[in-house]
């Protein structure tokens, strides 16, 4: 079933988390290995954890025109969507294939469910919400694409994705169909997801929330810490940019086992990596970096470490980014998709942070420590919630 | 501009006033209603996840559920795209109630519940699918936006896709925001080519005209105005069962999918 593609251009990304805006500070965290981790000042009740804050969220006001929108959620999409020019790179691919010709793919697990919460915690004395909070838009899972297709003026086919972790993973998947089937020239891809209560607690409540920093793949694990990010990338097709790295192929698969514990063996992980060599023309041995989901969940750690054993060669190396950045949930597809980017960009393998012990699961693939490596081709994973799994392989531009 | 066929091979159909696609077919023949079913009955889920499972959930696989063995298809081939405008309304609204009053409180079942792939997460279980899933929306365009990605997969990949748009009635203070009035869900089973199970042949054009056009409805308006999910999809219903050949879809803020029907049994 898996049909092979043309690759694309990424001609511009970019991403927002606790690392910082942009991706010079992305880039100097990773070659610096910090972490920006800190201890839980979010939550709207005391929950001792640790969280990937996204500094300034707080200070950002919407442009006066956009102030329906207003919600941390849309904020932090504003916030990301004016580093490193990728507005402005938009911009010009509007004005290039006309508004119409670019499709706007986001995911996001929650949206602007903060808004929601709020909205509970301020009810009136009636029991309705606040005056300021009764704007049905931001209590859909589609405001956030709503809103950043104004922001960005595009008048393209605009989605949604939301299947939790793997939603802006799956986004490149939904992007590269419509380009190919000429529906678009371009797409818009990407995701944001917020702190919230929700999560916050909701995981919690699974204990799936670890009291201290998470440790993807440490013996000692005790579970995620969450993030919140943003993050967009753009595709073209290759003539447009023939220098931009590109997308090579997806996979996309499904667990069938269980909602919110991965398949012991891995088999859906597997059906999507094989989906996405396939899509690709790779062979595993090929693949130079893998960003692992790695969350330092007790189980995704374990079957995850299996898979690369089974799978690829030494040569391979991998590593989980998540204790730099928390696991940033429905954003998290994008952010390590820009992760592997700058891997490839960079020629920068990211050591697996926060593993002091390594689990006896992980084989001679992973890299505990920063290296200075040739990447031509990186591949990024994302599993969720569900059983729902996506893997994207990233690839230079052809010499 | 683009024409893509799609074949129809299976419609599923529940509200609480059309327990299936039939039902639908035999009002329109003007045969009376039977009862409204208290809540649908999604065997497909084993007899413990029904239990467990929440009313998004049920909705959902019932109207996939009857779809599937309509087209008399393997669900388990079957790729599938789930789309809902607002999600779980009763469990966001139970969430964020316990959030405000005792976040301490949260139900894990609950919360794990309250993704939006929740219905795609528990269809691929109950059917051992390990083809690709995806759960979308768009709000007012929800159903053109999971029929887009869905005809975009049946057509790229020439696979068979199974299409679910449902949404359950609001509740609490979301449910003021959300002004959805009653449950509705409905599944299409599409392919890229005719086989002996074809009900319909679908041509979809994209086109600028975004709002939606369609013939007058033979339908009480209260069935359209249930949620926006069924006054998205009930045009394209009655199509299906014989009652026009045209229906201009949104999709998008300004992107709509022209939709021109050509039976084929």
């Amino acid at each position: 079933m898996s049909v092979p593609i043309h690759p694309l251009a990424v001609s511009a990304y970019t991403v927002t988390s606790a690392l910082g805006h942009g991706l010079h500070d992305h880039l100097h965290a990773l070659d610096t290995a910090r972490s920006d981790l800190r201890a839980n000042d979010f939550s709207s009740a005391p929950l001792a954890c640790w969280i990937g804050r996204v500094a300034g969220v707080e200070n950002i006001t919407l442009p006066s025109a956009f102030a329906a929108w207003e919600c941390r959620n849309n904020r932090l999409a504003w916030l990301g969507l004016n580093q490193d020019g990728f507005a402005d790179r938009v911009r010009a691919a509007r004005e290039r294939y006309g508004a119409e010709r670019v499709a706007l793919v986001l995911g996001t697990s929650t949206a602007s469910i903060g808004a929601t919460e709020e909205a509970y915690r301020r009810l009136d004395a009636d029991g309705r919400m606040p005056a300021d909070l009764r704007r049905p838009a931001i209590h859909v899972p589609h405001s956030l694409v709503a809103f950043v297709a104004e922001a960005l003026g595009l008048e393209g086919p605009a989605l949604t994705m939301s299947t939790a972790c793997s939603s802006s993973a799956k986004v490149f998947a939904s992007a590269e169909r419509m380009i190919r089937l000429g529906l678009v020239d371009a797409a818009v891809v990407g995701g944001v997801d917020t702190l919230c209560d929700s999560v916050l607690f909701g995981f919690n409540a699974l204990e799936l929330v670890s009291p201290e920093p998470c440790q993807p793949f440490d013996r000692a694990r005790r579970g995620i810490s969450i993030g919140e990010a943003a993050g967009f990338a753009l595709l073209e097709r290759t003539d447009a940019h023939p220098d931009a790295p590109r997308l090579l192929g997806y996979g996309e698969s499904s667990d069938a086992h269980h909602m919110s514990t991965p398949h012991p063996e891995g088999l859906g992980a597997e059906f999507a990596l094989r989906d996405a060599l396939a899509r690709a023309g790779l062979e595993a041995a090929q693949v130079d970096y893998i960003n692992l989901h790695g969350t330092a969940s007790q189980k995704n750690d374990e079957v995850e470490a299996a898979l690369v054993s089974r799978a690829f060669p030494a040569t391979t190396r991998a590593s989980s980014t998540k204790a730099f950045t928390g696991h940033t949930l429905g954003a998290a597809g994008i952010l390590e998709a820009a992760f592997a980017l700058l891997a490839m960009e960079h020629g920068l393998v990211p050591g697996n942070l926060g593993c002091n012990d390594p689990d006896p699961a992980c084989g001679p693939q992973f890299a505990w420590r920063n290296e200075q490596k040739r990447i031509d081709i990186a591949l990024s994973n994302s599993f969720g919630f569900g059983g729902n799994n996506a893997c994207l392989a990233f690839g230079k531009a052809a010499a | 501009m683009s024409h893509w066929p799609v074949y129809v091979e299976g419609v599923g159909l529940w509200s609480p006033q059309l327990a299936d696609f039939a039902a639908l077919r035999a009002w329109l023949a003007g045969a009376p209603l039977p009862p409204p079913a208290a809540r649908p009955a999604a065997n497909v889920l084993p007899a413990n996840e029904r239990r467990r499972a929440p009313e998004s959930v049920l909705l959902a696989t019932e109207v996939a559920g009857q779809a599937v063995a309509m087209s008399g298809r393997q669900a388990s081939d079957l790729a599938c795209v789930f789309s809902s405008a607002y999600g779980d309304q009763a469990i966001t609204d139970y969430m964020c109630e316990t959030l405000a009053r005792d976040p301490s409180a949260l139900s894990p079942t609950r919360f794990h519940n309250s993704v939006h792939n929740a219905p795609a997460g528990y269809w691929t279980i109950a059917t051992d699918c390990h083809a690709p899933s995806a759960a979308v929306c768009g709000y007012r365009a929800s159903l053109g936006a999971g029929l887009l990605e869905a005809a975009m997969q049946t057509i790229a990949d020439q696979r068979p896709v199974l299409l679910v748009c449902s949404d359950i009635a609001g509740t609490g203070p979301l449910g003021t925001m959300t002004e959805s009035r009653q449950a509705f869900g409905c599944a299409l089973v599409l392919v890229p080519q005719a086989s002996p199970h074809s009900l319909a042949r679908l041509e979809l054009t994209p086109t600028r005209q975004s709002a939606a056009t369609a013939a007058p409805s033979p339908l009480p308006a209260t069935w359209h105005e249930a949620n926006v999910t069924a006054a998205a999809a009930l045009p394209l219903l009655l199509l299906l069962a014989g009652h026009g050949a045209h229906y201009t879809l949104a999709t998008a803020g300004s992107v709509g999918l022209d939709i021109h029907l050509e039976e084929v049994a």
